[in-house]
């Protein structure tokens, strides 16, 4: 049976629509700021990366980064750690912009897509070696959760599973203390137990110390799961960005016989529109009961958000099925 | 101690099925007065949702009167949530098994009759929020 969800509060998640620039300065955050963009831009020569990106992310919540390939996430996540600059616009971290200096890494835990592990040493030389390089290390935590895991402390690191490997990685950057957690596609890789336990690994490590986490993914139900806010990007530009529970409470599906949507066009804003010979279905934005009688409204789900917001990137064959706002 | 279940792909969202499942726990004698609730930390290693999640589904759970968090020590049962009088059920159920007949003879079948009740239950709630 559908539940009513939840009316959302004073705050509004800021929703861009396909293609259009997010207003500058309007955040989309919930409580203090770990991270905050405004009009943010990377170019690489005749390439934009990212356009004109105005983002909150909420400290101590798990943000989760989702877009297709080349949409700009792993850039996003760079010029978050300090790794590149951006060529115009504004980004705070934790406070000040990014910077190389020790003081700024030390607070900053950044997962890239290929683990680096060194395979011929154990996860005890990398605990070893952390030791020596980081400011802030609990070795000891590493143990811990590698132990409470069953992962072999001493066995070179290459020798172990896929899932295993992760859980290294995981544990030697919570070793850190980091304030603020960057991973870019973390669990990819990963058959669906690997999965889990490192997205359990990774929430109760947000439990346990108010970190803050951002994590790129393509996989949309894993993080339903466990990120709670979510930046969407696609063709280098927003398209969504807030508090996961509030979009989906502020966006309904409607279902009704194909026939002309002025009507409701006029009272919600419509994501997107399939139709059928015979039917048409509306994804919109806006709680707000529908007039028309013959629309059944249901809740939607947090991939069908997603697929309709990166609508524009979706390949030629599904583009001729979906249409942005057409007015029919 | 009760463990809970998370299902990503239900239409009822994370918190509101760990507070359901409290409930439902404690209807059934499963929990009692003056048992502890799962930690945060121990629900999120089981289950990989988000803490902030679990925190939500707790302090509706206290607002509800139902529990009480007291500082360093964990979340506790205060009270069973309330039921209907005694004879509820079976009353509200026998009408029911009435109204499904006519709705049978009428033609409709069960896909329908569940799709009339879910938009019933929506517009309904509506109309109390309203």
């Amino acid at each position: 049976m559908t539940p009513i969800r939840p009316v959302p509060g004073p705050r509004d998640p800021q929703v861009g629509s396909l293609g259009a620039a997010a207003p500058r300065g309007a955040g989309c955050g919930s409580g203090p700021a770990a991270i905050q963009t405004s009009g943010l831009s990377k170019r690489y020569r005749a390439v934009s990366a990212l356009t004109d990106c105005t983002i909150t992310v909420p400290e101590g919540r798990i943000t989760a980064l989702i877009g297709p390939n080349g949409a700009g996430k792993t850039t996003l996540l760079r010029l978050f750690a300090g790794l590149a600059a951006p060529t115009a616009g504004e980004l705070t971290v934790n406070g000040t912009a990014p910077r190389q200096d020790p003081a700024f890494l030390a607070d900053i835990g950044f997962l890239a897509q290929e683990i680096p592990l060194y395979r011929r040493l154990s996860a005890a030389d990398h605990i070893e070696a952390g030791a020596h390089l980081n400011p802030r290390w609990d070795g000891a935590s590493v143990r811990e959760r590698l132990t409470a895991l069953h992962v072999p402390l001493d066995r070179a690191v290459g020798k172990l599973s896929g899932g295993q490997r992760a859980q290294v990685a995981l544990a030697l950057i919570l070793a850190k203390e980091p304030r603020l957690l960057l991973l870019d596609e973390p669990v990819a890789a990963l058959d669906p137990l690997a999965r889990r336990n490192f997205l359990a690994t990774l929430a109760d490590a947000v439990a346990a110390s108010g970190l803050t986490v951002v994590m790129s993914s393509h996989l949309v139900a894993d993080l339903e799961r466990v990120c709670d806010h979510i930046i969407m990007l696609a063709s280098s530009r927003v398209q969504l960005c807030g508090d996961i529970e509030e979009l989906l409470a502020e966006h309904q599906i409607l279902v009704g016989p194909r026939k002309d949507i002025t009507a409701i066009q006029r009272s919600h804003a419509v994501v997107q529109v399939t139709r059928t010979p015979r039917q048409v279905t509306l994804l919109v934005r806006g709680k707000g009961p529908v007039a028309d009688p013959a629309f059944q409204a249901s809740d939607v789900s947090l991939e069908e958000l997603v697929l309709a917001y990166m609508g524009q990137d979706a390949p030629p064959a599904l583009a001729r099925l979906t249409t942005v706002g057409d007015g029919q | 101690m009760i463990s809970f279940r998370v299902d990503s792909r239900s239409v009822v969202p994370p918190y509101l099925q760990i507070v359901q499942q409290v409930r439902q726990a404690l209807r059934m004698g499963l929990l009692d007065v003056g048992d502890q609730l799962p930690t945060v930390r121990e629900v999120v290693s089981a289950t990989a949702i988000n803490p902030n999640t679990v925190l939500k589904a707790y302090r509706d759970l206290e607002r509800e009167g139902l529990v009480e968090a007291r500082a360093g020590h964990g979340t506790f049962v205060l009270r069973r949530p309330p039921g209907p009088p005694p004879g509820t059920h079976s009353r509200l159920g026998r009408s029911l098994a009435s109204w499904v007949r006519e709705a049978r003879d009428a033609g409709l079948d069960d896909e329908s009759i569940e799709s009339l009740l879910r938009v019933t239950l929506r517009t309904t709630a509506e109309e109390e929020i309203a």
